[in-house]
């Protein structure tokens, strides 16, 4: 099920959550919504659901108007982070319930409900606890349950709103991986909120970078990490190195010192950004960032040094390789390998 | 071997870092005997005294089960209504933000701080064949008064606030992503009320229907001016008791007190039994 987003603005009691947000997600596609908190990326994920209404803007499953349907009608697989299980019923009856409730005449059998539950269980990876209650699994199970009884109502879009966040470190990775084995094999259109950057680049084919009500890049997890298109995307996603430039003529300048850097900006003030593992250290160059160590620490397989650069008051840090002699107070010439320049916001 | 005996089943107490144990364990035990055991022992031990056969006549005097088919009777009833318009109460007062929430709130307390009897009176006068409600139903052949339906009608009144205050914040717990869940797998709002949230309120309900139910029994000011107190008809066994021991019939009088505290142990103990097992199957204050 193809969705659009169109135009979407969203107030809370005048306060702006959304503004005018658009979003095509394509069928099959598992999408992450990814920002800090704050960023409306749940309140996005809402409004496709329909748990919220937006204030303008309309949301589209395929040609219908979504807008116009209540929750009920539209029928989407929608996941909660704290799993929202309904405890007085067994892990069968949970993920019975969604079937449980149609209307008569489209309610099949309670064998057949019985029947698919259990496949789905099966599916999950939990066969043999249908008859525990909520209480008495551990939250990676609940989420897994959780996800069962979303996708016994062969919903049209999957809709996933922080799902790992309540468990701990190693049973999100192993969901992680679990949930795109799950995507690959169901094809479900899916949608997840996120906030951690690792888990959307690791599991998402399309990532939604957001911030402050609006969608900040939309792009392949290669996309975002190699190409952000915003200061607020470099340094949200990924680390990066910041330093403030001057552009003259078409090249970047630091105080009285050519960097060797070429940018199309019209001449001022600008901000460039770089990874820090990503320069290449020059020996005496006269184009060239150059800094002073004033800290150094080993992190894996690389040294991270901390450079004063110019004044004392701008510090950045890069990657250099381990055995690079680096001491305080020595000098450390560079230049970034890929890097990008906005103008200063 | 020190773990084999730490592993070795109960044990009295087990470790703990909050220290204590002994003293608040031996306090609480002095203090439940000083206020409830004794004097509920006096009772049993009272009433002992009639002798088997004694303890017999009286439980099985006529007026006696009445008074006690009564007693339960009504309260019962009057616990069940309390159970469906207090989890209606607490449901407006939880969801619902309107003018005069706080005042409705704290309506809901007075039956606990008024006099009972103030309420029967109260209640007596507007409930009578010429009271504002009383003659209302006159002509329709119902008489409230000084009839059963009038004892429960002032057991409701008592009984109302202990399902209200054990309900509401259980209720106020639930969290709005249940409802939602519910919501998206396709529930309307009748279902949602009746398979998920009822059902998760149900220990609560329980526990204000075992508490309105137990104050209910033992309810006595505002019943006598209501009851009319006929014997046989509307004749409460707390009052049977004071019109025994009016009669210096202290024996008698501590022999029904004394079936009423087994009945009404018993009930409570079985209300308490459904509750630790629905307590251990949900999950619920664990």
């Amino acid at each position: 099920m193809d969705v659009r987003v169109s135009g979407v603005r969203k107030e809370f009691d005048r306060f702006p959550a959304l503004h005018d947000v658009s979003l095509e997600i394509n069928s099959g596609e598992l999408i992450a919504l990814l920002g800090p908190s704050g960023s409306g990326k749940t309140t996005l994920l809402r409004l496709i659901a329909g748990l919220e209404s937006p204030t303008e803007g309309k949301v589209f499953f395929g040609d219908e108007d979504a807008s116009l349907k209540s929750v009920q009608e539209r029928n989407v697989g929608f996941v909660f982070q704290h799993y929202a299980l309904f405890r007085h019923m067994t892990v069968i009856d949970n993920v019975g319930f969604g079937l449980k409730v149609r209307p008569n005449s489209s309610r099949p059998s309670s064998e057949e409900i019985r029947r698919r539950s259990s496949e789905l269980l099966d599916f999950v990876q939990l066969s043999g606890l249908e008859k525990r209650y909520p209480a008495q699994l551990s939250g990676g199970q609940r989420q897994r349950v959780a996800l069962a009884r979303a996708m016994a109502i062969e919903p049209r879009i999957l809709l996933l709103d922080e799902p790992f966040g309540a468990l701990d470190a190693k049973v999100r990775k192993e969901l992680r991986r679990w949930l795109r084995e799950i995507h690959d094999k169901t094809k479900h259109t899916t949608v997840f909120v996120t906030h951690d950057q690792d888990e959307a680049l690791e599991l998402a084919d399309r990532v939604v970078v957001m911030s402050q009500g609006r969608i900040e890049q939309i792009g392949t997890p290669d996309e975002v990490y190699d190409k952000p298109n915003s200061p607020f995307v470099y340094s949200f996603i990924g680390e990066s190195s910041k330093i403030d430039v001057r552009v003259e003529n078409g090249e970047l300048w630091l105080a009285d010192r050519r960097l060797g850097l070429k940018s199309d900006l019209p001449d001022g003030d600008a901000s460039l950004y770089f990874r820090p593992h990503d320069v290449a250290l020059v020996s005496d160059s006269d184009a060239c960032i150059m800094g002073t160590v004033v800290a150094s620490r080993r992190v894996g397989a690389t040294r991270r040094v901390e450079l004063e650069i110019g004044g004392a008051s701008e510090r950045i840090e890069i990657g250099i390789s381990a055995d690079h002699p680096a001491k305080e107070m020595s000098g450390i010439a560079f230049r970034p390998q890929h890097w990008r320049v906005f103008p200063k916001s | 071997m020190i773990s084999n005996l730490a592993k070795a089943g109960w044990r009295f107490k087990r470790p703990s870092v909050i220290p204590g144990f002994g003293l608040t364990l031996g306090f609480t035990l002095a203090y439940l005997a000083l206020i409830v055991l004794i004097p509920l022992t006096g009772l049993v031990w009272r009433s002992a005294s009639l002798g088997f056969t004694g303890f017999w006549q009286v439980a099985s005097d006529p007026r006696t089960v009445n008074a006690l088919k009564i007693s339960f009777g009504t309260a019962f009833v009057a616990a069940l209504i309390n159970v469906v318009f207090g989890v209606i109460v607490a449901w407006v007062l939880v969801r619902y933000r309107f003018p005069g929430r706080r005042i409705i709130d704290a309506i809901v307390d007075l039956p606990f701080a008024l006099p009972t009897a103030v309420a029967g009176i109260a209640l007596t006068s507007l409930y009578a064949k010429n009271g504002w409600i009383g003659q209302l139903l006159q002509p329709l052949g119902i008489k409230v008064a000084f009839t059963p339906i009038g004892i429960t009608i002032a057991l409701i009144f008592v009984g109302l606030p202990f399902v209200v205050r054990t309900v509401q914040p259980v209720m106020e717990e639930i969290r709005k992503e249940v409802e939602e869940a519910a919501a998206t797998l396709g529930a309307n709002r009748f279902q949602t009320i009746t398979r998920v949230l009822l059902p998760g309120l149900q220990p609560a309900i329980l526990t204000g229907f075992a508490l309105a139910f137990a104050r209910a029994v033992g309810e006595y000011g505002s019943v006598i001016f209501i009851a009319g107190n006929l014997p046989y008809v509307s004749e409460i066994a707390p009052l049977l008791i004071v019109i025994r021991l009016e009669e210096f019939d202290y024996a008698g009088a501590t022999a029904i007190a004394a079936i009423m505290l087994l009945l009404s142990f018993a009930m409570l103990f079985v209300i308490n039994l459904i509750q630790a097992w629905s307590r251990r199957r949900y999950g619920y204050g664990t």
